[in-house]
């Protein structure tokens, strides 16, 4: 046990739902006598006068081990119990049951730049920040300079921070809780913020930490992100953890979670304007299609239309197994002006050779239409996987595409 | 591999973690039940955010305001000067055969200390939320540095108290050492009566709105415009039991010589003692929820 950097162990964590909404988030005095006072009343008229469904359990018998210097990312979708994990690991509010051992420093970084103060400095923040995020005085002294040559704000460093732009201010905030050095990094969608060259250097950073040999628990939307910082991942599903796994196999199946999502979400649309039925990869007519890297494949989809469309746009989207995008191709440039009447129309896309990379891929459909009565419509279609097979020439691990390559090398006399 | 192409963009040195690092701290999560421990330990190992607080708050305070640091001298002064005019010139207010400037003017300084560090405190966890939820640290740190920023005011004004004392030629008496055990006596009393303030408004929100009566209430409940020896016997020991008698009586013991508060203080003293040990256990028990609540 000595390598175990954190413990978790039947881990749960309850709400009272009246607690969560935003609006009657904390109860007023007379809200609270009236009920005290109308509580035995209530306890007269009805036995269970607070019912189960008032009670969410962001978390539900959660336990996982995390070794020392292992970096372990969690997903899951929004209300899953991600940051509810999180902000119990980082002492932030209490679990209902269960327990953590965490066997280190332990620091954690929820948002960039908490306590940050718009009226002071950026030197005043760092020495502020750095205290509110544990570190020593000391210690904020010695890694001063650092933290603002990582920030790129030497010119600024003596102007309140409210005067920064936004990117300087986040790369002030970010550069102050880098340098934190706990032997246990709790991170949560701290990368959700600012452009994509800030993410980057936060990412370089968060690897860095990450090879150091510190323990970090990675929360973050960012599958790329995630999969190339962490071996381990966890996925939760509504508050229980589904599964704990290899990065790749992590992500797979929270991929097929996450498509399961949207079939759902297809039920609230009306039935009546459009709907699409039998997703598939020709020719075969099974629910999963293999395909040679090299292999040509067309895809099919049946779409029923209820109503009169004034203009539509029908989408074609191959992702790949980390929910990159490989192919977005729609009907028509200009299209839009297109009507189309009610009835069942038969839609096939061919696609040439694309040589894909082996593994796993999943195709599906999306239309975007406004109705003659000035519905808007918004429909995606099944996901259909499409598993490619073939052997990655010259084993290529990076890249998209592996096409057949003639390589000509020639001495040049 | 995608990593490393981001190292070298980040232009940072890999610094190598020392071997011998201090033994593993651990830490060992549960839910709590019922009343908990004060961990005042703790609170002793967060004091440079205590620190940082504190001086985040003065330093802020007055920014962006034309007076400034005079705002902490106009405050008492000019209610100095409203109070000597109605009550000491027109209503004739006895003051302990002192002149009714200095002697209010004395008892301004501790009872300003204590309402200003009660009505921050009494909002602080609230206006801190997002910390409170960001980030783990003992909750009681917030109170106590709202609390403690207000004494930097109650410096700057006392300047003020020294040079009237000049003005009406009033030496210091024999007891003026006891004055830092009033001043701290004030502290412990806004303290008290703001953590408990403080964990009650992060549930109910009424506290905010109390507070303003409070304070009001309070001040006409306390010896600042009139003196406390307008009460004899028996009346004065049950006076005690507003602790804010005690110390502002004591203030003018000290500073000017008044009849000494004897009993009276001690009963002060004592409730006190006791708001502020009941408040630092309520707060501790409540503590846990804040993040959800607030």
């Amino acid at each position: 046990m000595s390598n175990v950097a954190i413990h978790v162990e039947h881990l749960s964590k309850k709400y009272r739902l009246g607690q969560r909404q935003s609006d009657s988030k904390y109860r007023t005095l007379s809200e609270s006598l009236l009920e005290w006072v109308s509580a035995p009343w209530r306890r007269l008229s009805r036995k269970d006068h607070r019912p189960s469904e008032n009670i969410i359990w962001a978390l539900k018998d959660i336990s996982f081990d995390v070794q020392q210097g292992e970096v372990m990312g969690i997903i899951g979708r929004n209300g899953a119990g991600k940051s509810t994990l999180l902000k119990i690991l980082s002492r932030i509010t209490e679990p209902t049951a269960g327990s953590v051992d965490l066997y280190g420093r332990v620091g954690s970084l929820l948002e960039v730049g908490t306590g940050f103060h718009p009226e002071l400095t950026g030197r005043e923040n760092i020495y502020l920040n750095g205290a509110i995020l544990g570190m020593k005085r000391t210690e904020i002294e010695r890694k001063f300079d650092e933290i603002v040559d990582f920030a790129e704000v030497e010119r600024f460093i003596d102007t309140p921070v409210k005067h920064y732009s936004s990117g300087m201010y986040l790369r002030l905030a970010f550069a102050v809780a880098a340098h934190l050095e706990p032997d246990i990094l709790l991170v949560d969608e701290v990368l959700a913020v600012g452009d994509a060259q800030f993410q980057k250097k936060c990412l370089g950073k968060m690897g860095q930490v990450a090879q150091q040999g510190r323990t970090v628990l990675f929360v973050s939307h960012n599958l790329a992100a995630i999969s190339s910082m962490c071996k381990t991942i966890i996925v939760l599903e509504s508050g229980r953890l589904k599964l704990k796994g290899p990065t790749a196999q992590a992500i797979d199946y929270y991929q097929s979670t996450l498509n399961a999502q949207e079939d759902e979400s297809n039920d609230f649309l009306p039935r009546s304007a459009a709907r699409f039925r039998n997703p598939m990869i020709a020719p075969d007519h099974q629910a999963e299609t293999s395909i040679q890297s090299g292999e040509p494949f067309s895809a099919c989809i049946d779409l029923i239309v209820g109503k009169e469309f004034v203009g539509y746009d029908l989408f074609c989207i191959l992702m790949d197994s980390l929910g990159n995008i490989v192919v977005h191709a729609h009907t028509d440039n200009r299209s839009f002006h297109h009507a189309l009447a009610p009835g069942a129309l038969k839609v096939k896309v061919s696609f040439p050779s694309l040589w894909l990379k082996p593994g796993l891929y999943s195709l599906h459909f999306k239309l975007i239409g406004a109705a003659l009565d000035g519905e808007k419509i918004r429909l995606l279609s099944d996901h259909v996987p499409l598993s490619v097979s073939g052997e990655a020439a010259g084993e290529a691990l990076l890249g998209v595409l592996t096409p057949p390559l003639q390589w000509a090398i020639h001495t040049t006399d | 591999m995608q990593l490393n192409t981001f190292h070298s963009e980040a232009r940072l040195t890999i610094e190598i973690i020392s071997p011998h690092k201090q033994e593993k701290t651990h830490l060992h999560i549960e839910a709590t039940q019922g009343w908990v421990a004060l961990r005042l330990q703790e609170l002793w190992e967060y004091r440079e955010l205590l620190y940082f607080l504190t001086w985040r708050d003065i330093k802020v305070r007055y920014k962006q305001t034309v007076f400034g640091v005079a705002w902490a001298v106009i405050q008492p002064f000019f209610t100095m000067i409203v109070f000597s005019l109605f009550f000491g010139k027109l209503a004739k207010v006895p003051s302990d055969d002192l002149p009714y400037p200095i002697f209010s003017y004395a008892a301004l300084l501790p009872w300003n200390l204590f309402a200003s560090s009660l009505g921050q405190s009494a909002n602080s966890l609230v206006n801190s939320a997002n910390l409170i939820k960001k980030i783990y640290f003992p909750r009681l740190v917030i109170p106590l540095s709202s609390v403690l920023s207000g004494t930097v005011d109650f410096a700057i004004a006392f300047t003020i108290l020294l040079g009237m004392m000049i003005y009406y030629g009033i030496r210091p008496t024999s007891t003026v050492w006891l004055l830092p055990f009033f001043l701290l006596l004030t502290l412990i009393t806004a303290l008290g009566v703001g953590v408990w303030l403080s964990a009650l408004n992060v549930e109910f929100r009424d506290v905010r709105y109390v507070v303003p009566f409070l304070i009001q209430f309070w001040l006409f409940a306390t010896p600042v415009a009139y003196p406390s020896s307008l009460l004899t016997g028996g009346w004065r020991i049950l006076y005690g039991l507003n602790p804010m008698t005690g110390v502002v009586e004591g203030f003018r013991w000290a500073l000017l010589g008044t009849q000494p508060p004897s009993a009276m203080l001690g009963v002060s003293a004592f409730i006190s003692l006791a708001i502020f040990v009941s408040g630092v256990l309520y707060f501790r028990r409540m503590e846990k929820g804040f993040a959800d609540l607030v």
